[in-house]
């Protein structure tokens, strides 16, 4: 074969590496039945590859190929370590006899590996850190500096969290296994969970970080997206409508500068409309399902935000109402509190002020920096300045994140000597 | 696979419940023993008498001394065990979950270290 053919056929290598090198992964922890021994048989699988495409040309199906020679490799590998291990020996034959069934089974229930693969990832066993590096590694396919990076961790941190997550894996035989219909909405809403705090971090840690791999938020979406695929309940469909929601704003969301804008206060023209009207539409085929819960619902509301052309236009009256619904589905301090700042739109800063220091008051969400720069909001507004000037400090000594704190600076500054 | 199911309650709630409460519940573990025995999850179980019947051993530069009460001063503490198999994690998961201390304590579900 000609340089140019090879050069195209190595071109080929990467783009089924970018496209598939997942589904691979996932198929092949399910045949070798451990994480590592998956990782190491795909790295030998696309060595493989390397190797032989350019030679024999690009297989009519490059996954089957793949997971059969990653197989191949790992069981091969095994077989010669057995001559230092025994143990090995049989583990070889068992595996080999076991996955031997050469029909299609690389292509069969590829989707049911990937659920397998994102499920035990999130297995509520493992600690709610590791569920998140172990995720973002196996099923994105992100390294550990890069994690590390998104996280502000460090990755030797990054790395050991993923060692012990593959060690509790494999040590207290978590299986490889999507739930079984009675189990299944409890851990969806664990991987839910991850997916959107994934989607979170990179929401939050959005201005001046680089945003090459360690854009978590379109990762999150890239999952949510997946799931969809592969997993169409109410709730998937709710919160992949919640992160396009959140997503379609980012632009708007800090100034040139670096500073953070409130919703109020974006310029609307720099808003994502595709992102809108996708995320629109999944509220609206999550909401007819019925079986909605907590993420459609927030979805709901980031749509009525979406939908008004400027925020004096914004329908507070339904918004309220569907903090009603919220609270009731997820009766959290949170959700609380985003409701009284919906209240306070609605009926005046004086009743939702009444419902802030009702939380407060019972001893909730003291440490929350967020509750405390919504009541100072709220004070402000009613000209009272001195406890806005106290409750914004009170938010400062809490926040961790540079544009906000930047930003509650900015109010306190603002506020009447 | 091997499980051990350690149970952890709150004696203090326990002691506090009234006789026909504290039948119901024993009348649960009897039935749950029951279940796991039909199932074939069950390879031993025990409870445990009070912590304060608790001694703890340890042998220091060679000499032994012997405290009174559990290693450790917990706010639930181990009333008992079983002993089960089961297929994995998940498996154990499920067994654990009936444990009818589960519902008011903690259960500990913890893989036996096979050596081979």
């Amino acid at each position: 074969m000609g340089e140019d053919a090879a050069e195209r056929v190595r071109e080929t290598v990467d783009a089924v590496y970018r496209s598939e090198s997942r589904r691979v992964l996932a198929t092949l922890i399910r045949l070798l039945g451990d994480f590592d021994l998956a990782e190491d048989a795909l790295h030998d699988a696309f060595t493989a590859a390397v190797q032989r495409w350019p030679r024999d040309g690009v297989p009519t199906n490059p996954r089957a190929w793949l997971v059969s020679a990653g197989r191949f490799k790992a069981i091969d590998g095994m077989r010669r370590r057995a001559r230092f291990d025994a143990s090995l020996a049989q583990l070889a034959e068992r595996l080999d006899a076991s996955t031997n069934d050469a029909v299609g089974w690389a292509d069969e229930g590829v989707d049911d590996d990937r659920l397998r693969l994102i499920f035990t990832c999130c297995h509520p066993a493992l600690p709610p850190d590791a569920r998140v590096a172990l995720t973002l590694r196996e099923v994105c396919g992100l390294t550990t500096e890069e994690i590390a990076r998104a996280f502000l961790t460090a990755p030797p941190t990054v790395a050991q969290r993923i060692v012990r997550a593959k060690a509790k894996i494999r040590d207290a035989h978590i299986p490889y296994q999507v739930p079984s219909r009675a189990d299944l909405p409890d851990r969806l809403d664990t991987v839910l969970h991850v997916v959107y705090l994934v989607f979170n971090e990179g929401y939050l840690a959005s201005s001046g970080v680089s945003l090459t791999r360690s854009d978590l938020s379109t990762e999150a979406i890239r999952l949510g997206r997946l799931l969809i695929e592969l997993l169409p309940e109410p709730e998937v469909v709710g919160l992949l409508a919640l992160m396009l929601l959140h997503e379609s704003r980012r632009a708007a969301r800090t100034s040139p500068a670096g500073e953070l804008v409130l919703l109020d206060d974006q310029d609307r023209a720099l808003w994502n409309r595709e992102q809108i009207a996708e995320g629109s539409a999944l509220v609206e085929r999550a909401l007819t399902s019925r079986r909605f819960g907590p993420y459609a619902l927030q979805a709901a509301i980031a749509a009525l935000h979406a939908e008004a052309p400027n925020a004096a236009a914004t329908d507070w009256a339904q918004i309220v109402g569907l903090y009603d619904v919220l609270a009731r589905a997820d009766p959290s301090p949170v959700v609380e509190l985003n409701r009284a700042v919906a209240v306070a739109m609605r009926d005046g800063p004086l009743a939702g002020l009444a419902l802030i220091d009702a939380i407060l008051v019972r001893g909730d969400l003291g440490d929350y920096h967020l509750a405390h720069s919504a009541r100072a909001d709220l004070c402000r507004r009613l000209g009272r300045t001195a406890e806005a000037r106290a409750s914004y400090e009170r938010a400062l000594g809490l926040a961790r994140q540079e544009p906000e704190r930047r930003f509650l600076k900015r109010r306190l500054g603002e506020l009447p000597d | 696979m091997k499980y051990l199911c350690l149970i952890y309650d709150e004696e203090k709630k326990l002691g506090a419940m009234s006789k026909s409460e504290s039948d119901t519940f024993m009348g649960e573990y009897g039935a749950f023993t029951e279940g796991i025995r039909k199932s074939g999850h069950y390879v031993g179980g025990e409870a445990l008498q009070p912590v304060q019947t608790a001694t703890t051993v340890r042998v220091r530069n060679g000499k032994v001394s012997t405290t009174d009460g559990p290693f450790a001063e917990t706010k639930e503490q181990l009333g008992g065990f079983y002993l089960i198999n089961a297929r994995d994690l998940n498996d154990a998961i499920q067994v654990a979950s009936k444990i009818p201390s589960a519902r008011v304590g903690s259960v500990e579900v913890r893989p036996i270290h096979e050596f081979n």
